[in-house]
């Protein structure tokens, strides 16, 4: 319905990285490359969240965080991958603890290579995820109208 | 009759007009505080943007309480600001603010999250800071036109800034407080990353987030009419001086907020208690003198 790639909001959490991407995703943040000009903002809360950025593994002991954060946040949203850990597990894969990449435990939808990724990937990898944050909206709105109609959702 | 029928057209002036005008005001705000860290910012609408795509989320609740008591903050907002502008008691409209303030302190705590109840209790403080300030400003108001009624005070002779300087100063210091501008934000802050999360709005997502950010908007633009009562006289000429005073109290409150650090709630109340005693007492004391 509405055009809501105008304001999406992040959640950033980091699984079991080195901080490198961390500190990549708040460099973004920061006057020099200024992603609130997007109008994006970084909440720190799950349930105001429409993009969730998340850097670094999955090991067995944030595995249950992750799939609440994931859970907590309302439709539609988005799950963005940030640095080579997140993608597949990276240097960790082998670790005896770690379970792989976040598409282990959450689905996600963009993938950002790098170790560190950096700050222009992160600000490419965001603007892909809007993108497709507004795919995913409009077609909640469908699902909305739908369910509100009584007819039957299809898809 | 007519004097009525114009109070009731400002009245409902402001309950339309209000929401775009604050919301354009955030806008700004944000802009110009992009602007003072030497970033481009979002377009001045981006609070717009905000407020139509929460609209569109899924809606997820923790307690079903939280929509009607999120409603009665809104409600009872809207009506503090029509009876400003309806020229009823300006005493009245004070304690309605109060009362919209209590129920944003019982939706956050409503639900039992540990950060929502920590910002609320901070808020009740918060609440206890600039209270006095508030209700002394009532009372200068009372003492140099002999009436709480907003209308009466309206349609005063001279500029009341001219008698009451110190009620300004103490006001517009717990201005910063009211629209939780840095440093006394505690209990939540328009910008991220603070160590509450979002404060007393942490649980709340989707239309509810929305009704509070509109709510803050009438809450703006209530608090600054409040700043322009302080310049306003018969005369038509003297609405371009409160337009003035109001913008440039704003801009001054941006600037504390981009210029300082949160401090903690003991030297807010310190500060907040002294100023109110030291510029509002001795005005009062002068006021009642000179009386």
């Amino acid at each position: 319905m509405g055009k809501v790639k105008n304001s999406p909001w992040l959640l950033h959490y980091d699984g079991s990285s080195c901080n490198g991407c961390d500190i990549e995703v708040l460099a973004t943040l920061t006057p020099l490359y200024d992603a609130e000009r997007f109008g994006i903002e970084n909440t720190g809360d799950p349930m105001q969240a429409d993009i969730l950025l998340i850097t670094g593994g999955i090991n067995t002991q944030n595995q249950e965080v992750v799939r609440q954060l994931y859970n907590q946040m309302p439709r539609p949203k988005v799950v963005v991958a940030v640095g080579v850990c997140a993608c597949t597990g990276g240097v960790f894969k082998d670790c005896y603890n770690v379970l792989g990449g976040a598409d282990s435990t959450i689905p996600v939808d963009i993938y950002v290579p790098g170790c560190a990724a950096r700050p222009q990937a992160i600000i490419d990898g965001i603007v892909k995820a809007v993108e497709l944050f507004q795919k995913r909206s409009d077609r909640h709105d469908r699902y909305e109208i739908e369910q509100k109609e009584g007819g039957n959702a299809n898809g | 009759m007519t004097e009525l029928t114009m109070r009731f057209i400002w009245a409902i002036g402001f309950v339309i007009l209000a929401p775009f005008l604050g919301g354009l005001l955030e806008g700004l705000d944000r802009k110009i505080s992009a602007r003072m860290q030497r970033r481009i910012g979002p377009p001045v609408v981006q609070p717009f943007y905000d407020v139509r795509k929460l609209m569109n989320k899924q809606y997820i609740i923790v307690n079903r309480g939280q929509n009607l008591l999120i409603l009665s903050y809104m409600i009872l907002m809207i009506l503090t600001g029509a009876m400003l502008f309806g020229g009823t008691d300006l005493l009245l409209c004070f304690f309605v603010l109060a009362t919209a303030a209590t129920f944003m302190y019982f939706t956050a705590v409503l639900t039992g999250s540990p950060y929502g109840t920590m910002a609320g209790s901070r808020e009740l403080v918060q609440m206890m800071a600039y209270e006095p300030a508030v209700l002394l400003t009532c009372i200068g108001f009372y003492l140099a036109c002999g009436s709480f009624r907003v209308f009466d005070i309206v349609n005063s002779d001279t500029m009341l800034i001219t008698k009451l300087p110190g009620f300004f100063v103490a006001y517009v210091f717990i201005l910063t407080i009211k629209m939780r501008k840095s440093p006394f934000d505690s209990s939540a802050s328009h910008h991220p990353h603070q160590e509450l999360v979002q404060g007393i709005k942490t649980e709340l997502g989707a239309k509810n987030l929305a009704i509070f950010i509109v709510t803050e908007w009438y809450e703006n633009i209530f608090l600054l009419s409040i700043v322009g009562l302080f310049f306003i006289t018969k005369n038509p000429l003297s609405i371009i001086v409160a337009l003035m005073a109001m913008f440039i109290v704003y801009f001054l409150e941006i600037l504390i907020d981009n210029s300082s650090a949160r401090v903690k709630w003991t030297l807010m109340l310190k500060m907040t208690w002294i100023v109110t005693l030291v510029f509002a007492g001795v005005n009062l004391l002068i006021l009642m003198l000179l009386k």
